[in-house]
């Protein structure tokens, strides 16, 4: 796919909560096509200390009104000042980068999305695409508390959407691999996003199971598009680029210790 | 328009604008963004005999106003770039230089002799200065007799162009650039990554999987300016200056201490047209300055 250099304009900052706000940005243009797991290179002008691009999963494109979404968990300086970006502001991004989840093979597919954090970020479109398709999906979302978890009622417009809260304040209490609905493993393809060690207990389910899953990594970077080989993961082909070979894999070819 | 063709030795450059090594790919992940026959040059991803891995992930920091990297040479081997690679870009109309890599003086020859024989391919970049990679590498760019060593070695086999990188890891880089001269060879890229460290205090750990790392950016420009400047004193070949370089002045400012052409590396990650555009930078000064040719630019400073 063609990658753009393109300048997009805020036309939206919605805060979340204490650590999340919601980009939502335009162009004079048409927006590209998007395919949802697809992420941006952004670049956050300003300091010494966001000399590089900062890696931002495309959360959502919405073709109607030619938007496209960023979910943006403050964790440092480059995404704070993305966090304080006011309507009308532009943002340079290099768009878009590596490939994206698989379609399941069939529409009677049972299908889960399994997300945790900033990591519901690219399986509200993929759930979308998947809602548009014919396909029935399920969200499990897990959250450290109930002011963690995000976008509900978005997703829940694509599909049945079930929750866990570390401390019980919202959903069944636990991890979201905890949750009751994976005591019967009935779920043909599973696609998972967030912490790595959360997306490694989803895998050693789908593995124990014999169940499709993707994940999608969340490696650091420096390009983007594959030249400075530093985002790499080992697979069972040697070491592949997260920004070009992934981020999503397949969870059998990722050579991780579950 | 001014006269921007540069001369490396015996192979004349269309302007003295080229890519750095590791930062650019083969050229070809740079298509959708740029005219590659725009640029003097590219020095594609460092090559060894063999195929490496490299080194685990973490393998990069980033660091006020630059970065640490430790890839560690990942690649896939001379044969596999004989094959694979050079096929596709062969015919970019531009110069295009193989970064040359090995861990002992007999792989640096093999390599040297395989790529001898591809046309397309006018000069090699001889890496004797990776600050990643265990095995060697850097011990060749840090001692005279080392480097005088594999650069004799390689002249001997290698008949185009042969620029050398040199390391800034070293206590007096002008003795070691006299001794790479001394053997022959054409030019000198000046500098490689400074070694370097990031640690995090939150988890006491390093953040880099080898701990140390090669530190690009604009934060060693003083540094690769100063060494540029003290090279291009000392040698009679061109040297080809690069070190933090991420617009058209910081590449006018490494030509004026002495640089015959220049190297764009990190600012390559950042944007990957910027290229073209130091190009169009430094015909816009010559112009906007009365030079008719980059040549009278070059060791322009006045002192």
């Amino acid at each position: 796919m063609k990658k753009f250099i393109l300048d997009l304009t805020v036309v939206e900052n919605q805060r979340l909560n204490y650590q999340y706000v919601l980009l939502k940005l335009t162009h004079k243009d048409k927006l590209p096509l998007i395919l949802p797991g697809q992420f941006a290179q952004i670049r956050v002008d300003g300091s010494p200390e966001t000399f590089l691009r900062r890696p931002i999963s495309i959360n959502f494109v919405d073709t109607e009104r030619n938007e496209l979404w960023l979910l943006i968990q403050v964790v440092g300086p480059g995404t704070r000042r993305m966090a304080e970006m006011k309507i009308g502001e532009t943002l340079n991004m290099i768009v878009p980068l590596g490939n994206s989840f698989s379609a399941p093979n069939s529409l009677d597919a049972r299908i889960a999305l399994i997300g945790g954090g900033v990591g519901v970020a690219p399986l509200l479109m993929f759930g979308e695409w998947l809602h548009r398709f014919g396909y029935t999906c399920n969200f499990m979302i897990g959250a450290r508390s109930k002011v963690d978890l995000l976008q509900l009622d978005e997703l829940s417009k694509y599909g049945e959407v079930y929750t866990t809260t570390e401390d019980g304040t919202y959903g069944e209490k636990g991890f979201i691999t905890q949750h009751s609905l994976l005591n019967t493993p009935d779920f043909d393809c599973i696609y998972t996003c967030g912490p790595t060690p959360m997306m490694k207990a989803v895998a050693r389910y789908a593995q124990e199971n014999n169940i499709f899953c993707e994940a999608s990594l969340e490696n650091m970077m420096a390009c983007g598009f594959g030249t400075c080989l530093c985002c790499v993961t080992e697979t069972d082909k040697g070491n592949l680029c997260v920004c070009t070979e992934g981020p999503v894999f397949n969870v059998t070819n990722l050579k991780w210790q579950i | 328009m001014a006269d921007l063709t540069t001369k490396l030795g015996t192979l004349q450059l269309k302007n003295p604008v080229l890519t750095a090594s590791g930062t650019f790919g083969y050229g070809t992940e740079h298509l959708d963004f740029m005219d590659l026959s725009r640029i003097g040059g590219i020095v594609v991803k460092g090559t060894t005999l063999r195929e490496r891995q490299g080194n685990p992930y973490p393998r990069m920091a980033e660091t006020p106003s630059g970065m640490l990297n430790a890839v560690g040479l990942q690649n896939k081997g001379t044969q596999y770039f004989v094959d694979h690679i050079y096929p596709n870009i062969k015919d970019y109309d531009t110069s295009i230089f193989v970064n040359v890599s090995g861990s002992t003086v007999d792989e640096y020859v093999k390599i040297s002799e395989i790529i001898n024989d591809l046309d397309k391919i006018p000069g090699i970049e001889l890496n004797i200065s990776c600050p990643n990679v265990k095995e060697g590498g850097m011990s060749f760019g840090v001692s005279c007799p080392l480097a005088a060593e594999v650069v004799k070695a390689v002249r001997k086999v290698y008949k185009k162009e042969l620029m050398v990188k040199l390391s800034p890891n070293v206590t007096d880089i002008v003795e070691i650039a006299k001794a790479i001269e001394d053997e022959g060879a054409d030019s000198l890229s000046v500098i490689n990554t400074l070694l370097g460290m990031a640690v995090d205090a939150k988890s006491r750990k390093p953040i880099l999987s080898t701990i140390t790392g090669g530190l690009s950016g604009p934060a060693i420009k003083p540094i690769a300016l100063r060494m540029v400047w003290q090279v291009a004193n000392a040698v009679k070949i061109p040297v080809v200056g690069l070190g933090g370089i991420m617009n058209a002045t910081d590449a006018i400012e490494f030509l004026l201490v002495g640089a015959s052409a220049i190297q764009v590396g990190t600012a390559n990650f950042i944007d990957p047209a910027i290229s073209v555009k130091i190009v169009d930078g430094i015909d816009k000064y010559l112009d906007d300055n009365g030079f008719k040719s980059v040549s009278e630019i070059v060791g322009g400073m006045i002192i």
